[in-house]
């Protein structure tokens, strides 16, 4: 272990001391971590000026916290460069191929490599935030609670950790530096997005769902890091030279997958759709699990805490029942209102959303959409038994006719996107990490258009045309 | 030693880039892989670095499987890339402490060898100097150094001369005759074939990933080229006439003022070949051995491996 952590030492150490034997990226790095605080000192100085003058001392606490938030940002997100073109950058100067014929373990070559692109930036960042708060002491404002700080510290040390990681991912994929750095928006974007949500959390002093943030960005660094690992082969390192998008083969190959060898619609369904849902058999259950979980802790969080929230005595659930029952009174034209194409369609795009989140986060995002369903289905029945209809009754009547082939769909989908998350961190000798991705992209397509748009057709016209009938039955008197 | 059987290497599931090469290079044997640019040369060294996987076959490299031992390939192995690779912004010394410690050396040995290394190829003076402030010859003696820097008993060195002006590329070339050591194995890969003559003991020539030729320079060259040629000049216009010529020898050519002879067995047939000369009472100035040259059996096997005559 302490041979391992040398040697990754040694690969981060060199990196290291190169970097600050370039004065241009130095020079810049310095001026950035110097001038930045000056800069956001002096807003800071008219913000607070403008708070005197016209009041707003709120606003003014949470200024200083979002502040201190972006001047680490910024220095991440020059540094992410250097990430950026730690493998890629050595192919391209002819310097990889000796280390990569040294005996160092691929896993400490990427290790150390992490490492010091990490280490870099986050030396920048803190070097800025510590000379911002420095200059920030020489004024009577109020410094953000410990708490806030330590939050903001996490915070950009996720940021470095996630956009590293993900930076290296790009270098190692990528066959020039010029690649590197046009793929680099697609880090910077994203967690730009991010820096905006947690700004708004900020802002709205939302502190304790700031440490959720910390926690997802932390698993999302981890599932990058793993990506990382799983597909650092030296052989792509050298093997591939051309960036080129091949569109035929990529079609080939991703229709091949999906098609399979069947010759008909019948043997596609019996050979190929078989052979998908045995490949998902592990992710289901893992899926019908969360669901499971998902609906009973909401269905218990609504009935044991929403009471302390609100007033459930007789005379608020009589009047709530009332107000049911005036809604769903027209049950009758529900396909005039909600028509069973609108239904389908926005089933659809639900599933589409689950791929699309998981696309961007190892699954992790679309399972949390799959979580939110779920939550939902057991806040309804949660809600139902405190205004005393059985549960068990409003599940039977209202969600199973047409839930037997939605949520069967979208147990599918969202196992298909869980699979694909999976499969993306998971060493595959044989394979790149494009082919990885297209074929589970394509699995993905298999199982969507084989089985969950079919199940989610059949299951608006149950839900616009049936369900409302067995609604009926189940509660005569609405 | 370098044992490989069948060792090929395929692309994308399409291109073969090294095709069913089968060597065996003893210790104490330097071989010389030749070839044109994309013949197989650097992937068939980087699948001996268990840096590629073959994709069929397989290869020993110092008594290890690459595919099976990569982590051991890679220790017992010291390899001079095409490009020298050097980290410009580190010192000679530097660089070498460096790797010394990537191939696990402990310090005093790493200190020890280092200054040997540097000593060695005349870069003593140079050591604390940075690498990117070198010439082209120090870079890629510096680049030597670290493929050495571990004691190798086996050294791949890729188009070690490449690109360089021909002073460096000398002194590259003496550094390597002078590491042919009993216990060490090598492989050059080059398209330089005066290099390829004058350093290697065994030349394997490689096209589209495959070995067309493999043996010592003279094996090449009679299987290639056919038997050796002597040729006798004289000293004004002669015409022999009718020469009753030895067994195993024929007239190749002749001019006013010299006959070149094909000798299948020159110890043999040589003193009989004079003595005719002799009694025709030839005018004779000198008798020698006609020079074939590498670059004679290199191209002419590639123009027939690419189906055209070739014009020595």
């Amino acid at each position: 272990m302490r041979r391992r952590w040398d040697r990754i030492w040694l690969v981060a150490k060199r990196e290291f001391q190169d970097q600050f034997r370039d004065w241009r990226i130095i020079v810049p790095m310095f001026m950035l971590v110097s001038l930045f605080p000056f800069v956001a000192d002096v807003t800071t100085r008219q913000a607070i000026g403008f708070m005197n003058r016209f009041g707003g001392e709120l606003i003014l606490n949470r200024v200083i916290p979002f502040v201190v938030l972006v001047i680490g940002f910024f220095p991440l997100s020059f540094t992410l460069i250097v990430a950026l073109e730690s493998f890629v950058g050595e192919k391209e100067r002819g310097t990889i191929e000796p280390l990569l014929s040294s005996p160092l373990e691929d896993r400490e070559m990427y290790l150390g490599k992490l490492l010091v692109g990490v280490i870099t930036p986050l030396l920048f960042s803190y070097g800025s935030i510590i000379l911002y708060l420095l200059l920030l002491a020489r004024r009577a404002v109020e410094f953000p609670s410990a708490y806030m700080m330590t939050l903001i510290l996490l915070l950009t040390f996720a940021h470095a950790v996630l956009m590293v990681s993900a930076a290296i991912v790009i270098s190692v994929q990528a066959t020039t530096i010029r690649a590197a750095n046009l793929l680099a928006s697609f880090v910077v974007v994203p967690v730009a997005f991010l820096l905006q949500g947690e700004t708004m959390l900020i802002f709205w002093g939302n502190e304790s769902v700031l440490i959720y943030a910390v926690l997802g960005l932390t698993v999302l660094s981890g599932l990058f890091i793993r990506l990382g690992l799983a597909h650092f082969k030296r052989e792509y390192l050298l093997g591939r030279e051309i960036d080129a998008l091949d569109i035929k083969s990529i079609w080939r190959v991703f229709s091949r997958r999906v098609i399979g060898d069947a010759n008909s619609i019948v043997e596609w369904y019996t050979v190929e759709i078989a052979a998908a849902l045995r490949q998902l058999r592990r992710p289901l259950l893992v899926v019908i699990g969360i669901a499971a979980f998902t609906i009973l802790a909401s269905y218990l969080y609504v009935v044991v805490y929403v009471p302390t929230y609100v007033d459930v005595t007789p005379a608020r659930v009589q009047e709530l029942r009332i107000y049911i029952a005036d809604n769903l009174g027209n049950l009758d034209v529900l396909d005039e209102n909600i028509p069973a194409p609108w239904v389908f369609f926005t089933n659809v795009r639900a599933t589409l959303a689950f791929l699309f989140a998981g696309l961007i986060s190892f699954s992790t995002l679309g399972v949390t959409l799959f979580i939110v369903n779920m939550a939902l289905i057991g806040g309804v029945l949660g809600g139902a038994s405190l205004i005393h209809y059985s549960p068990l009754v409003v599940f039977a009547s209202a969600i199973l006719p047409h839930g037997a082939f939605e949520l069967t769909a979208i147990f599918l989908a969202t196992a298909s996107v869980l699979k694909m998350g999976a499969e993306l961190v998971t060493p595959q000798t044989d394979k790149s990490l494009g082919d990885v991705f297209l074929l589970a992209l394509a699995d993905w397509f298999r199982v969507f258009i084989g089985l969950v748009v079919p199940l989610l057709a059949i299951a608006a016209v149950i839900e616009v045309y049936v369900t409302p009938q067995i609604i009926k039955m189940a509660f005569p008197y609405l | 030693m370098i044992e490989t059987n069948d060792l090929s290497k395929q692309y994308n599931n399409e291109f073969w880039a090294v095709d069913g090469v089968t060597l065996n290079v003893q210790p104490g044997q330097i071989l010389a892989l030749l070839g044109q640019n994309g013949a197989g040369k650097t992937t068939t060294v980087r699948m001996l670095t268990a840096l590629l996987s073959p994709t069929r076959g397989w290869a020993r490299v110092g008594g290890y499987d690459v595919t099976k031992h990569p982590q051991e390939v890679r220790s017992s192995v010291g390899v001079l890339t095409e490009q020298h690779g050097l980290y410009m912004r580190m010192s000679g010394e530097e660089y070498l402490e460096y790797f010394g410690k990537l191939y696990g050396l402990d310090p005093q040995n790493r200190k020890a060898r280092g200054d040997y290394l540097m000593e060695y190829f005349g870069l003593a003076e140079a050591a604390s100097r940075r690498s990117g402030e070198y010439s082209k010859g120090m870079k890629q003696k510096l680049a030597l150094a670290r493929a050495l820097m571990h004691d190798p008993s086996v050294l791949l060195l890729d188009e070690p001369t490449s690109a360089m002006d021909p002073e460096s590329a000398q002194l590259v070339r003496s550094e390597i005759a002078r590491l042919r050591s009993s216990k060490r194995t090598i492989i050059i890969c080059t398209h330089n074939l005066a290099e390829a003559e004058a350093l290697s003991d065994q030349i394997a020539i490689i096209y589209r990933g495959k070995i067309l030729l493999n043996g010592t320079l003279e094996e090449l060259k009679r299987s290639v080229l056919g038997p050796i040629e002597y040729e006798a000049r004289f000293a004004h216009d002669y015409d022999p006439g009718e020469l009753d010529l030895p067994r195993g020898v024929a007239l190749a050519d002749r001019s006013a003022t010299s006959l070149r002879f094909r000798v299948e067995a020159p110890q043999e047939a040589n003193p009989k070949l004079l003595r005719a000369l002799a009694s025709r009472n030839a005018p004779l100035v000198s008798f020698h051995e006609v020079p074939k040259k590498l670059e004679h059996v290199y191209l002419k096997t590639m123009a027939e491996a690419q189906g055209v005559t070739y014009a020595a």
